[in-house]
């Protein structure tokens, strides 16, 4: 009965966890969503207040609507915002596994004496805070930056390029940031990959480059899932990079939440979008998952 | 260890001894350097159409580079390698009519049964048809029609197995490699998977070479054996041969078991020759199969199955020693009595069980003779 007990509780700290960190704050993001925004503080109406009871909770209720989705559609802000921010999210992902795979392919191929060292030249970045590196790279990419005055001086370009407040200065700060993501789960699959397959490939026909194709890219799949994910996900909801390399045209969803938030002051329509955002996450967040425990199954 | 049962004496297949025969495989000469190090030291080897060549040595002996030569994944530093007419030193591995059942098996695990076997005819660019027909009779030939469907982790270790012949033979290669085709399997399934082997081999007339540690199953399975040791082949010879005669104290010592005696040869008499051995031992009474001169040093060998034990003296045996019984290792069909000389050797005689073990004749501490033909032993040098 004891073991029993303690099990329930082992499973239950982590739930509990969640219920507080992550289930209540949403409880109370969706119940902002569907208020009205109003001068006060805080800025919405209505409000619960413990005192009043059972009585004033359904008084409360009566009161939410669902107004500020409704004004989500309407305006084709947020559409734009949300589908371009699909868009780099996206296009970020393949640039990032198109500069990760060759990257992990030559850490795995590599002698293994070396890999500790490649792994940790991966992972120090993470040393640094990340709001540094990307301000770093508002130096690199500016107009009179580090980067333009390179191309200056060997004399590939004349004039400055315009690459900060673009949305070229959003790829190369996402890919710059979620590289590692990408390159770990690339490097953990190629790095266990038993060579004799590649050997037994050519052995029966194969040249290397097409045993590449037909064997070590079909079996690297599970890390390629893993790392775009892992770089997809967090990539829809990224503001730090937009806010500080985008330039005012560049939309994403979570630049837009933050405008509503912080310059509209409309916190009802702020938590609309982001729970939004939250459902559209659950989609390749739940993809990711079936995907994870697929490979686990195949690995037993 | 029954061994000539297997080969039927009416079918007698012994290309190597037929000088007009021309060799599959050629090795002219062959040395594979890794760095300083040598792995195989200036090989020269023939192997013949339809063998079932096995490579045999301890782990290190250069068997493995012998193989990986065949297959294409080394070169040779100096020397040829011939297949047929070709020289083919330098010819990759994608490119040669030659197949490799890996250790590991190596399928392809994110690959059907049938994918797999069907992988080199698909990079081969067979006609769709022909494919699926090449595939269902590999299928059949490992008995594992049933499977097709299946993933390599969705078969046991001896399903794999299969499935990993099944793909190396697919392409009719003219040679296939077989490393160390048995050694994940269990003790009852590598016997049995030893006699499909052959009865595959011999049903395509395919040139099998095999590579192996394991030297009961090299006997049982090859029609010639190399015995390598540190980069070089000691002695190439049926399993017979290798057994009944072995060239050399490695040869004898790694094939089996055996009882090795060092003296001096004595005198030369009609019925043969005599080694002197050991003060107050009688001298081995060796019979007229050698060369070698008087006066020489050399080694006796003789296998401890040839030794018989017996309580009262054989008069009638050539050569007959005295000792006590100093252990018995029971295996169940064999004993091996462990017999120790006056002069403190101790000798290995081996009898079969054909009384249940409470009716044994010897036990512990007991007084016997150790007697043999003249005939059974072989000197070495």
């Amino acid at each position: 009965m004891d073991k029993k007990l303690g099990r329930l509780l082992l499973i239950g700290i982590p739930y509990f966890w969640l219920f507080l960190l992550f289930l209540v704050p949403f409880g109370i993001v969706l119940k902002i969503s569907l208020s009205d925004v109003a001068v006060a503080i805080p800025p919405y109406t209505p409000t619960f207040d413990l005192e009043s009871g059972w009585e004033g909770l359904k008084a409360l209720l009566v009161e939410l609507d669902f107004e500020n989705y409704i004004w989500l559609t309407e305006d084709d802000l947020y559409w734009t915002s949300y589908l371009s921010s699909l868009r780099i999210a996206f296009v970020s992902t393949v640039l990032t596994l198109l500069i990760g795979y060759p990257l992990a392919y030559s850490m795995a191929k590599a002698p293994s004496e070396w890999r500790p060292t490649l792994l940790m030249l991966i992972i120090l970045p993470f040393w640094t805070s990340f709001l540094i590196r990307v301000y770093a790279w508002i130096g690199i990419l500016k107009t009179e930056g580090l980067l333009n005055q390179l191309l200056m001086f060997v004399g590939i370009i004349d004039d400055p390029l315009q690459i900060l407040n673009t949305d070229t200065a959003v790829y190369i700060g996402i890919v710059y940031s979620y590289l590692p993501f990408m390159v770990l789960p690339l490097y953990s699959s190629l790095e266990k990959m038993d060579g004799s397959l590649l050997e037994a490939a050519q052995d029966l026909g194969c040249t290397a480059i097409s045993a590449f194709w037909k064997v070590t890219l079909p079996l690297s799949m599970p890390g390629i899932i893993a790392g775009s994910f892992l770089v997809f996900i967090p990539a829809i909801g990224e503001f730090v990079i937009p806010d500080l390399l985008g330039g005012s045209d560049t939309k994403m969803i979570g630049k837009t939440l933050w405008a509503e938030f912080f310059s509209n002051r409309d916190w009802p329509v702020a938590s609309a979008v982001a729970v939004l955002l939250l459902l559209l996450l659950i989609v390749p967040i739940v993809l990711f998952q079936k995907q994870q425990e697929r490979a686990q199954e195949a690995e037993q | 260890m029954n061994i000539s049962s297997a080969k039927k004496p009416s079918t007698r297949f012994e290309p190597w001894d037929n000088p007009n025969e021309k060799p599959l495989v050629q090795f002219k000469n062959v040395t594979k350097r890794f760095g300083s190090f040598t792995a195989i030291d200036d090989i020269s080897l023939d192997i013949y159409e339809r063998e079932f060549f096995a490579l045999l040595g301890p782990s290190g002996c250069g068997k493995t580079t012998m193989m990986r030569m065949l297959a294409g994944f080394e070169t040779p530093s100096e020397g040829i390698i011939s297949l047929g007419d070709d020289d083919i030193g330098a010819v990759p591995p994608y490119k040669r009519p030659v197949n490799m059942m890996f250790q590991s098996y190596a399928l392809f695990p994110h690959m059907t049964v049938e994918a797999n076997i069907a992988f080199g005819l698909k990079q081969d660019k067979w006609p769709k048809n022909l494919i699926e027909e090449r595939v269902e009779e590999m299928l059949s030939l490992v008995q594992l029609r049933k499977f097709a469907k299946r993933k390599p982790h969705q078969l046991s270790g001896g399903q794999r197995q299969r499935v990993a012949l099944a793909r190396s033979l697919a392409k009719k290669p003219k040679l296939l490699l077989l490393d160390e085709p048995l050694g994940a399997l269990d003790k009852k399934l590598r016997e049995q998977t030893q006699f499909e082997l052959m009865d595959i081999q011999e049903k395509l007339g395919m040139t099998f070479v095999i590579v192996t540690h394991d030297q009961e199953e090299a006997m049982t399975v090859a029609s010639r054996i190399a015995v390598m040791d540190d980069g070089k082949i000691m002695q190439v010879a049926t399993p017979e041969v290798i057994y009944e005669y072995p060239n050399s104290r490695y040869v004898a010592d790694f094939i089996g078991d055996v009882n090795i005696i060092e003296g001096r040869l004595d005198n030369r008499t009609d019925e043969g020759i005599k080694l002197s051995w050991a003060e107050g031992q009688p001298e081995i009474a060796i019979a007229n199969n050698t060369k070698r001169s008087e006066n020489e040093n050399a080694c006796f060998a003789i296998r401890p199955e040839k030794v018989h034990v017996s309580r009262e003296e054989p008069l009638d045996a050539d050569n007959r020693i005295r000792g006590q019984i100093d252990d018995i290792a029971y295996i169940g069909n064999l004993s091996t009595y462990y017999v120790k000389l006056s002069n403190g050797m101790i000798f290995k005689a081996q009898e079969s069980n054909r009384r249940r073990l409470a009716n044994r004749e010897f036990t512990w501490e007991d007084q016997v003779w150790l007697s043999w033909r003249n005939t059974a032993g072989v000197l070495l040098d």
